[in-house]
């Protein structure tokens, strides 16, 4: 098959990315299998240093850590990758829609993307979360559609590519509609690009949210979330306990896993240049 | 000459397009905020006089375009109203706050940029030495690091198990600036380390992109000396991508102040932000950020500018 065959000439690195994925999501899965504990469950004294019953210690409230970090898992990689996919959804369903149509349509929704890239978008998400206030809902919402305008513009130009070829303009004058140009002729073949850029645009989702929630506006506590996790044991490391590095310890390890693969994805899609 | 003023005039309107833009869309969001903002705030219990006053205070008793208008004249006279918490001029707390963050900023950007285009360039000369793999690799996990594992890193180091740098950077305008600069020690190497490998990795990129254009093989084919090669032929055309790199990431830096600012209890505009942001104290928000954005927006201009007088080739883009 060709996708073993591709893993078999895969370098190291990618490997090494791949295994740290599959890692974080085999985690993320069976959860409730592998935790000792409960994940807001109260089992011993607060911040005590790893031993045999609790792995990685227990965090602020005496709640295990491993089994915090486990849930932790499933809960911030599922929110970004919710995040991702509908950020994918809106970007790209604009940028087909805008490259297909193309005049006036296409020029006013480009300008008001410059426009939207434009502005930090750590700073715009701060904003709207301030007059949205803080839940799971606004912050996927705010950050699917801050995140769509980057998948617009790659989208955008890659149906432009797409849009001029003959078998496009074959299904024009049959009389398609832009719809079924969009679903049947442009995504099939704009496929590839996008499978990269969702890797990089989860990684970016993925953080700004562990970021967020380590400011204390993403996810809200009790949900174990990585990013909350740092902030709610961050007192700890004055006093020479590591608790607070495991959970963000645990953000870079996935996050290197999902760029060393990326970072192969890209290799072969730019033929093996560089 | 004219071109190149026009163009910075074009790319200014731009720019002001763009803060004018922004601030409609804050206004129209602040407007759309279910329920009345003076009930949110003041809570349950409030009687009708004060919610009143308090209304008036905010002047929500007018129609909508005229406040905005008024709020966008009041903001570029410098008054940028009071704070819902405190009632305190937005302006007197925004002042030295916005000054710290661009202290913590530019004594990191004055150690990144240096060292980061130094090891890129080295990289991409010594491309697929050992050298240039370790830097690559060491960057690429860099760059996925969230910042404040580094930061907690940083501290766990040098401030726990080696106490030389406080782990708290509290700074006032008392303080002698050798002081100040041992209290921001911490922070500015968690932002340098972050930005310089972003902006490696980018130099990298550009430098190598320069090198595969074909007059630079065509100068090596000819039997010019390396240093040559590099001094006359490459340099020249990688200034404007390595230019436009460092002012792109200077624009990044000043955003990724936040967090940092946040870890390190840094009196700087970030921080005051996000604690507005968790208490919704809206007018602060609004100003704090529209001044990060007005920063984060000049730094891109300047990247397109001087990328542009660098490579006059930019002033007339082929149409696609």
């Amino acid at each position: 098959m060709a996708l073993t065959k591709l893993l078999r000439q895969s370098p190291l690195s990618a490997r090494i990315g791949l295994a740290m994925i599959l890692l974080n999501i085999f985690a993320a899965i069976f959860v409730p299998v592998i935790a000792p504990y409960g994940e807001t469950e109260i089992v011993a004294d607060v911040w005590l240093p790893s031993s045999m019953d609790h792995l990685l210690g227990t965090d602020h409230l005496g709640r295990d850590m491993f089994t915090r970090l486990l849930y932790g898992a499933r809960n911030t990689i599922a929110i970004a990758f919710v995040t991702t996919l509908l950020s994918f959804f809106i970007g790209s369903l604009i940028g087909f829609f805008a490259a297909v149509v193309g005049g006036w349509t296409e020029l006013t929704v480009s300008r008001i993307v410059d426009i939207l890239m434009a502005f930090p978008t750590l700073i715009f998400a701060l904003m709207a979360l301030s007059v949205l206030g803080t839940s799971v809902i606004s912050l996927i919402m705010v950050i699917a559609v801050l995140d769509s305008t980057r998948v617009f513009r790659l989208s955008r130009a890659v149906a432009m590519d797409i849009n001029v070829m003959e078998f496009v303009e074959a299904a024009r004058l049959r009389g398609e509609g832009i719809l079924w140009v969009m679903r049947k002729e442009i995504l099939p073949n704009a496929m590839p690009p996008l499978v990269a850029e969702f890797g990089l645009r989860f990684c970016f989702v993925f953080l700004f949210i562990a970021s967020l929630s380590f400011l204390g506006l993403g996810i809200q506590p009790p949900t174990a979330d990585w990013g909350g996790m740092v902030r709610e044991n961050a007192g700890a490391i004055t006093f020479g306990i590591l608790t607070p590095l495991w959970p963000a310890g645990a953000i870079a390890f996935l996050t290197v896993g999902v760029n060393l693969v990326v970072d192969w994805f890209l290799k072969i899609a730019s033929g093996l240049k560089d | 000459m004219n071109d190149i003023i026009t163009m910075v005039i074009k790319r200014l309107g731009l720019g002001l397009l763009t803060i004018i833009v922004i601030s409609l869309l804050i206004f129209v969001g602040v407007e759309a905020l279910p329920g009345d903002l003076a009930e949110a705030i003041l809570g349950q219990d409030a009687t009708p006089e004060t919610v009143a006053a308090f209304r008036k205070e905010l002047k929500l008793d007018l129609p909508p375009h005229v406040r905005y208008f008024s709020w966008l004249g009041s903001f570029a006279k410098g008054d940028l109203g009071n704070s819902l918490a405190n009632g305190r001029p937005v302006a007197d707390l925004i002042e030295w706050r916005f000054a710290n963050t661009m202290f913590l900023a530019s004594s990191a950007a004055v150690i990144a940029v240096p060292l980061a285009v130094i090891l890129g360039l080295l990289a991409a000369l010594y491309r697929d030495t050992l050298f240039d793999k370790t830097i690559s690799t060491t960057t690429l996990s860099a760059i996925s690091f969230p910042e404040f594992f580094v930061a907690y890193i940083l501290i766990a180091l040098l401030s726990v198990k080696i106490v030389i740098f406080p782990s708290i950077s509290n700074i006032n305008d008392q303080m002698p600036f050798w002081h100040k600069i041992h209290a921001i020690i911490l922070p500015s190497l968690t932002l340098t380390f972050i930005v310089t490998a972003h902006m490696m990795r980018q130099t990298r990129a550009a430098v190598i992109n320069v090198l595969a254009s074909s007059y630079i093989e065509m100068a090596r084919l000819k039997g010019l000396k390396r240093m040559r090669v590099i001094v006359m032929h490459a340099f020249p055309n990688a200034l404007s991508p390595v230019i436009n790199v460092i002012a792109l990431n200077l624009a990044y830096l000043v955003v990724g102040v936040v967090i940092v600012e946040v870890v390190f209890v840094y009196p700087g505009l970030g921080q005051l932000l996000v604690d507005s942001v968790a208490k919704r104290d809206i007018p602060v928000v609004q100003a704090s950020g529209l001044i990060f954005a007005a920063v984060y927006i000049s730094l891109n201009l300047l990247a397109d500018i001087l990328s542009i007088l660098s490579n006059p080739r930019l002033l007339h883009p082929k149409s696609k």
